[in-house]
């Protein structure tokens, strides 16, 4: 018996220390069905047992903020009695197994994280990583499938996808990553927890049936390495069905419109036990599930199945026993099943019930709060992580020359191809569209607007974690000054490879410090995130990939800021504490060099005044375009102008700005009339039909359109 | 005059459809389920993807209680307007000739597209002068228009703006009768110089003159 349950939890993901702390918090072995449950509770996934400590680091306070870190979604003020939620969520493992289902179901897990806090969804963005595609078949059928997925889900539920990024690089050849942001809007007071509350209440199960699908997911997919034989784990990708959601979505804004509801919560992870548990766990109640009450997909589940499914479109809802009735009728009203299937108690134990009889029984603190936390062990590597990628340019191009690739790099080429499968218009909100500016925008009732951007860039926190993660905060909230918006929250994914390492350990514990210095130098709150483990092939981790998204606002729609150039003779100038290197930048890259060298340093309160600056000229309309200067450098932004204006540019690069150098979220470059620009350094004039950069290169905006139109288009080939 | 919005489960652009509307008129929400147009004037059957179109596009739309009364009410004469999966529902329910195929990308597009207006003489372009071009988005899978016989065009796709391959550039068309209309292009997401542009305004300004008209205020 004992050699029995020793092979049992092992192969439920659980070590040999966790079983045993298991038995001493139970006085007892647990029986199949709490041992199916624990082993999921106490995975990486639902208990970041080896994250939750750093993320105390975090700041997460702020006066605009409305939800913290521990809800479904966090949420921030908007002004005008409104807030927005929002959250990003990766969903790696799967799409690495099944692209086109994993990427479906990420969007549809973080739509429901948004709609659990009572927010409507009315942006979707994506951050995406793979291979390099111009060389692996495997990474541009991932991308194919991701990004029809993506839209296949987004598309059919009607909220616009708006925004995002996609990367390639070697380290992501065997663990893509797929992170979806959604942010949703509600009236303040329409905002629920998920709490549950009132012993006696009911506890209803909303939505699709319960199946096979997805049992495990949790420990199976997102907590352990990927390798050989991955088809097998195909069964424990959940398949996606939008026009269920779509249904339920609906269904639970009108029962939180009509005030029905107590307590509502997502099935995501670990399905009905994570949910149940963490709404027990949250109200300090207990909860008893009846599962021959669950209605099954399939016949002959057993008890541990149905308690574990990941089985998609189901919400879970805490209901008083007087209102079950008008719960029901507006659930057939949206065709959405409705079945009670427990209620609460007031004994703080999570009993599980198969009709009359008990079939596991466990207190909730033990599923949720008594997992062991793990300290990492962080040590600095001393040899190189990364190999270097293959060399594209030899270092002897001409400058215009090296300009062209790199707007035909697949990292900075026009998205076009992969944004227009997706709708970024349905609401009705969307002013600026991808490709207009930098951050999306999106205008509220009152015509003010919120602006939304996500970033990261692993190759530069592979130089060096700590101030490639601040980098990524600092590049986010320049998007949105682009527009002429203030940051109002912060959420982050935090991809990384196996922390039972110690240098990836040291990546993770050097990019947190990175992120909360940043916010910390911003005042941007950290309302929410999560954690994607464990994204190692046997050719070792991924690129250390924090992902942060950031909700700003803006008091004017009609005023939000464009990257184009806009009128001939209008001055450009260079804005911000730009001080770039070559280190981890794009042209190394395709220059064959690996991530290394010293980034350069980010003195926050010359970047805090540069991002006032260029928010205050966008807001007023001092300034005609605003554009950061990113990946590429000087150079591709200014290209990158031209093009999106339809209208050229001379320019002198300023001394000691090396053309294609980086530091991004430190430099901006604007343009407008000469007068409105007097504070800054004028670099150069819009106008004509050619980039001239003085002693370095002239090129028609024709052929820079044309090479940036061409680099993502030639790997997303349409097949008839 | 009052526009009436069909709503089905799956529908995505209604709102966006009823808000379009209300910028010449009043409009309220009908219900898949119910037979009953609530003495609407006009009928918009929305875009989005009714019934998560997990078949054919509107191939079940066409069987929702609701669209026996928007049948009857063309058949009087009612004026209905189909955008995107509307006009697919259109098709499919035999108020509108032709199909829409797969995209011969067979991708979805969302793409910002210039269109000609071919017949300025109807109820749903009388707002617009002949050959001038909107500006008006598109976005979806199955817009590829197809008629084996001849139809009457009311818009198509400028030059080399085609974003699907329909046959002849054909963006949208009208039954003989001139009261019904199906396009794939989205006017309700052009009717503001915030969102984009506000030439899709002319079709609903198009059907209020026509209705004006008729209809007693």
């Amino acid at each position: 018996m004992a050699t029995g349950s020793l092979s049992r939890h092992r192969a439920l993901g659980l070590t040999d220390y966790e079983y045993a702390r298991i038995g001493e918090r139970l006085g007892r072995e647990p029986n199949d069905v709490e041992l199916a449950m624990l082993s999921l509770m106490w995975s990486e996934h639902c208990a970041y047992k080896h994250s939750r400590k750093l993320l105390r680091r975090l700041p997460t306070g702020g006066p605009r903020v409305v939800l913290g870190p521990g809800e479904n979604a966090g949420a921030v003020d908007v002004g005008g009695g409104l807030a927005v939620a929002f959250k990003v969520e990766s969903h790696n493992h799967p799409s690495a197994v099944e692209p086109f289902q994993g990427a479906a179901t990420g969007v549809g897990g973080i739509l429901r994280d948004v709609f659990a806090v009572g927010a409507r969804p009315i942006a979707v963005l994506d951050s995406l990583r793979f291979g390099e595609a111009a060389s692996s078949e495997r990474s541009r059928y991932l991308l194919e499938r991701v990004v029809a997925g993506i839209g296949h889900y987004g598309n059919s539920i009607g909220v616009p996808t708006v925004g995002g990024e996609v990367y390639f690089e070697g380290s992501y050849e065997h663990n893509c990553l797929v992170n979806a942001m959604c942010l949703g809007l509600a009236p303040r007071r329409r905002l629920i927890r998920s709490a549950a509350t009132g012993p006696g209440n009911v506890l209803v199960l909303l939505g699709a049936l319960t199946g096979r699908d997805g049992i495990g997911g949790a420990s199976v997919l997102a907590s352990a390495e990927l390798g050989e034989g991955d088809e097998a784990k195909r069964p424990s990708v959940q398949i996606g069905d939008p026009f269920s959601e779509k249904k339920l979505m609906e269904c639970c804004l009108e029962l939180l419109d009509r005030e029905l509801l107590v307590a509502l919560q997502d099935l995501g992870a670990a399905g009905l036990t994570s949910s149940v548990a963490e709404m027990a766990s949250k109200g300090g109640v207990g909860i008893d599930v009846d599962v021959s009450r669950v209605p099954p997909r399939e016949a002959g589940m057993e008890p541990f199945e149905i308690m574990i499914s990941e089985s998609q479109e189901r919400m879970l809802c805490v209901v008083a026993p007087e209102r079950v009735g008008e719960v029901l009728a507006v659930c057939e009203r949206w065709e959405t099943l409705a079945t009670a299937i427990g209620s609460v108690t007031d004994g703080g134990r999570l009993r599980v019930l198969d009709g009359s009889g008990v079939v596991g029984d466990l207190p909730v603190s033990v599923l949720v709060d008594d997992c062991p936390l793990y300290d990492l062990v962080a040590v600095r590597p001393s040899d190189p992580v990364y190999a270097p990628p293959p060399a594209v340019l030899t270092g002897r191009e001409s400058p215009a020359d090296v300009l062209l690739a790199l707007l035909g790099a697949p990292n900075i080429a026009s998205r076009r191809p992969v944004y227009e499968q997706y709708d970024s218009i349905v609401q009705s909100r969307t002013v600026r569209r991808p490709d207009d500016a930098d951050a999306a925008v999106l205008v509220l009732p009152d015509g003010s607007a919120i602006a939304v951007s996500i970033d990261g860039n692993g190759r530069r926190v592979a130089c060096d974690p700590r101030l490639g993660a601040a980098e990524a905060v600092y590049e986010c909230a320049a998007n949105l000054a682009c527009v002429g918006a203030e940051p109002l929250g912060l959420t982050n994914c935090l991809n990384f490879g196996n922390p039972e390492k110690p240098h990836v350990a040291w990546q993770l514990v050097e990019a947190v410090e990175g992120i909360a210095e940043a916010c910390e130098a911003l005042g941007v709150p950290v309302v929410g995130g999560n954690v994607s483990l464990y994204n190692e092939a046997p050719s070792g981790p991924i690129f250390p990939t924090p992902v942060v998204g950031i909700v700003g606002w803006l008091p004017d729609a009609a005023r939000a800021g464009r990257i184009g150039f806009v009128q001939e003779g209008d001055a450009v100038a260079l804005v911000g504490p730009f001080a770039p290197s070559l280190s981890g930048s794009e042209v190394e890259k395709l220059r064959g060099r690996p991530p290394a060298g010293r980034l350069p340093s980010a003195d926050a309160s010359a970047v805090r005044d540069a991002l006032e600056a260029v928010r205050s000229g966008v807001r007023t309309e001092a300034l005609r375009s605003a554009h950061d200067i990113a990946e590429g450098g000087l150079a591709v932004a200014i290209a990158e102008c031209c093009v999106a204006g339809g209208i050229g540019a001379r320019v002198s690069a300023p001394a000691g700005v090396e053309l294609f150098a980086e530091a991004p979220g430190r430099g901006f470059l604007v343009s407008g009339p000469e007068p409105a620009l007097a504070d800054f350094p004028i670099i150069g004039r819009v106008g004509g039909s050619e980039l001239k950069i003085a002693g370095q290169l002239t090129l028609p905006v024709s052929s820079l359109r044309e090479a940036r139109a061409r680099g993502l288009a030639e790997l997303v080939q349409i097949r008839c | 005059m009052k526009f009436g919005v069909v709503r089905f489960p799956g529908s995505c652009d209604d709102v966006d459809a009823l808000t379009a509307a209300e910028r010449v008129g009043e409009a309220i929400m009908l219900w898949h389920a119910e037979r009953e147009l609530h003495g609407v004037d006009a009928v918009i059957v929305p875009g989005g993807f009714s019934y998560g179109d997990y078949l054919r596009a509107g191939a079940i739309a066409r069987f929702a209680p609701v669209m026996e009364e928007v049948a009857e009410f063309a058949a009087d004469g009612g004026l209905v307007l189909g955008i995107c999966n509307g006009f697919q529902v259109l098709c499919e329910a035999g108020l509108l000739p032709g199909a829409l195929l797969p995209n011969v990308s067979l991708r979805f597009v969302c793409r910002q597209v210039e269109l000609q207006v071919v017949d300025a003489g109807s109820a749903f372009t009388a707002a617009c002068e002949p050959g001038e071009r909107l500006s008006i988005p598109v976005k979806h899978t199955t817009g590829r228009y197809y008629s084996p016989r001849p139809v009457r065009v009311l818009l198509r796709y400028a030059p080399g703006e085609n974003p699907n391959g329909s046959q002849d550039d054909i963006a949208g068309v009208c039954n003989e009768r001139g009261n019904v209309f199906g396009l794939m292009p989205h006017p309700e997401h052009a009717v503001d110089p915030l969102t984009g542009s506000t030439d899709g305004l002319k079709i609903f300004e198009s059907m209020r003159a026509q209705l004006g008209d008729r209809v007693a205020v």
